[in-house]
């Protein structure tokens, strides 16, 4: 071989055991390599965060931490299902307006047919998983590229959803639980304990892991990595949970306002579970080799047809989140819920986060990164007062930013053969 | 070696509309061996490797495997049997690592999750079974590996499954010659291992320098199937452009084997 030379020490693949030093600079040279991963959003996010903070102070108080996350949930949620789309290299344009005929179904439900609100909530993911259901089939068995199926989605949901309103009236919803999603908060003590059980959980996990795999001489990574992760993801959400703690109302003795909006713990739980069905499951490991190489995965024995139209359904049921939370936040559903540009601030979340549009790369996380820095530049460029022209100028150039790293370091990794 | 081969065809016949594409083809593969199949473009090996893996059903024809008269119909079938083809095109997934490779499609769980440690242990200890020391990590992604290496991880794929034949379609036609070299070796050590392993090559050198028996396609009919050791080069590049090498092959004019369709073995002791 060019590359490696033979090793002498016993069985294959043996690699000397990692150390810190050595994971760090594994690290670095995949950067280098061109698999840059999460690093892009997280710099842009740090970046925006303290252009803004610097520009208009306010940015950093605690009520304006909260409405980062009720602005950003329903982008990150209908990223969330566009990653799923992503990674076998299709797209779903009609994921903003899906939503948008979701939360009409919603409203009409609660409140134009007086259900309560679980029958609506579920009537809004069931029209979800139809409308998934179809586009994938469409684009698997009928064979459409999924650009025109959803596009023509697109057209047509926009339809429906005048349909659905009646020819553009309004409608507002009164339900209490609907409305509390992105308007309430949970209490600070059971929001300290969330952030404590989630951080135990994935102690635990990231620990019986680490024995396993030394119980069975396999190579694993430093205990000191594993700590260190474990400590970052408890700091992280401890200053979160802390600020989000905060008193926000000017008056607490009028209407007390602190805590984290109800909305985070449902983006966290679907955040984890997301990411464990595409890092620890079959179907999530058959969806990246559909991605990365449709004929493999097809010799493989997989059933190729049915990941592409899994994706597609759960794609358009977080789009029906995306609506539930989106009609929660604006407690009305209007013609233009889930319009104009929901749609391209989610693939453009799921593209900043570090998902390639060209499939087989991609993790939830970058749903809620992207959707992060979505949610930062809605927010401070709301900050700032700048007119709406330029705000969409800026959203665009971010957009073609993060594109164009995806693009580079795609070049930079077929260089390199890594990935 | 062994008396009875693992897989043995007789009479296969294979259409494609007007388009007889394999004619009366006797063919075996014995355990512990190499055997080479060699043909020039069109002669049918393609056709008959996709028969023997199901993905094509033959027109007529008998399987024997391990004695036995098998039906394959589909590529599920031939797995169940312990029959892996390794592709050209290597069928592996650039986004995947070498373990994630390896067990596609057949993952090993416990309950829902994906029981990664049990995986990376078999993998490493096929590998290792293999001799194979050339990759640096099993968490590699298969996009970082020179061809060879990506050779290496389609063919330790094929064995993981206690597999008993295996059939490699030109594996080393896109290598350098020290990929080459490593590939042969590691094919060879298939069969050292106790395989049954078919060879489609075109490389004459490849073939001399690892087969027991050579079987060459003309037109889509088995010329003739012979010990390695008993052929020389020459004949065997006569047998592929011309169907026929002295008593070997097609009878001139008639367009038939001599021995009637059945496969011509000029060996007459049975062991090399």
């Amino acid at each position: 071989m060019t590359t490696t030379a033979v090793r002498e020490e016993g069985p294959a693949a043996v690699t000397p055991a990692p150390t810190v030093g050595s994971h760090v600079r594994n690290y670095f040279a995949r950067v280098r390599g061109g698999d840059l991963g999460s690093l892009p959003a997280v710099t842009g996010l740090v970046v925006l965060c303290l252009v803004f903070a610097i520009v208009r102070p306010v940015f950093f108080s605690a009520a304006n931490f909260a409405n980062l996350f009720t602005q950003g949930a329903a982008v990150t949620a209908i990223a969330m299902g566009l990653i799923f789309v992503l990674l076998l290299g299709e797209i779903d344009l009609s994921a903003g307006f899906a939503s948008g005929v979701c939360a009409a179904i919603l409203a009409n439900v609660v409140t134009v047919l007086g259900y309560p609100w679980y029958v609506a909530i579920l009537a809004a993911l069931a029209t979800g998983v139809v409308i998934g259901f179809t586009l994938g089939f469409l684009v698997a068995k009928v064979g459409i590229p999924s650009f025109v199926v959803t596009l023509a989605g697109f057209l047509a949901f926009q339809g429906v959803v005048l349909l659905l309103m009646k020819e553009g009236t309004n409608i507002s919803i009164g339900d209490d639980v609907i409305i509390a999603i992105e308007n309430r908060w949970v209490p600070p003590l059971i929001g300290w304990l969330l952030a404590a059980v989630a951080v135990g959980c994935y102690a635990t996990a990231q620990l019986l892991r680490h024995r396993n795999r030394i119980s069975r001489g396999l190579v694993t990574e430093p205990a000191a990595v594993v700590f260190g992760r474990i400590a970052a993801l408890g700091l992280i959400l401890g200053f979160a949970v802390y600020v989000l703690n905060q008193e926000r109302s000017i008056n607490p003795l009028i209407s007390s306002n602190k805590g984290m909006p109800i909305v985070v713990p449902i983006l966290a739980l679907l955040l984890v579970g997301w990411t464990f069905v595409l890092n620890r499951t079959a179907y999530g490991r058959h969806l990246y080799a559909v991605g990365g190489n449709r004929e493999a995965a097809r010799r493989a024995g997989i059933n190729v047809d049915r990941i592409r139209i899994s994706a597609f359904v759960i794609c358009s049921t977080m789009a029906a989140v995306g609506g539930i939370i989106a009609a929660s936040r604006d407690r009305s559903v209007d013609p233009n819920t889930g319009g104009s540009n929901v749609l391209l601030y989610a693939v453009g979340a799921a593209v900043i986060g570090g998902t390639s549009l060209f499939g087989g790369k991609g993790r939830m996380i970058n749903a809620v990164l992207g959707g992060a820095v979505v949610a930062v530049i809605i927010n401070g460029m709301g900050l700032l007062n700048l007119s709406s022209g330029l705000k969409y100028v800026f959203t665009g150039l971010v957009l073609l930013l993060a594109a164009g790293v995806d693009a580079l370091s795609r070049r930079r990794s077929a260089a390199t053969g890594t990935r | 070696m062994s008396a009875t081969p693992l897989l043995e065809l007789r009479g296969i016949d294979k259409s494609f509309g007007p388009v007889q594409v394999l004619r009366d083809v006797a063919f075996s593969a014995h355990p512990g061996e190499v055997t080479a199949l060699v043909g020039d473009n069109g002669a049918g090996k393609s056709t008959l490797v996709k028969c023997i893996s199901g993905i094509y059903p033959t027109d007529a024809g008998e399987f024997l495997f391990d004695g036995r008269p098998v039906t394959i119909n589909n590529p599920r079938d031939a797995g169940a049997l312990g029959i892996e083809v390794v592709y050209q095109d290597l069928a592996l997934c650039d986004n995947l690592d070498i373990v994630q490779n390896m067990f596609l499609g057949r993952e090993k769980r416990s309950g829902i999750v994906l029981d990664e440690p049990t995986m990376e242990q078999m993998a490493a200890e096929t590998l290792a079974g293999l001799s194979v020391r050339t990759v640096k990590s099993l968490r590699q992604h298969v996009s970082s590996l020179s061809g060879g290496q990506r050779q290496t991880v389609a063919i330790a794929k094929a064995v993981l499954w206690n597999s008993k034949l295996v059939i490699l379609d030109e594996p080393t036609a896109a290598l350098g010659v020290a990929q080459t070299a490593q590939v042969l070796e590691l094919v060879r050590r298939l069969a050292d291992n106790g395989l049954a392993v078919v060879l489609i090559s075109h490389n004459m050198n490849d073939v001399f320098a690892v087969s027991d028996r050579i079987a060459a396609l003309y037109l889509g009919q088995m010329v003739a199937q012979v010990k390695t050791t008993d052929i020389t080069h020459a004949q065997i590049v006569e047998l592929i452009t011309a169907g026929r090498s002295g008593a070997l092959g097609l009878n001139p004019g008639n367009g038939q084997t001599d021995t009637g369709g059945q496969t011509v073995d000029s060996t007459p002791g049975a062991v090399r």
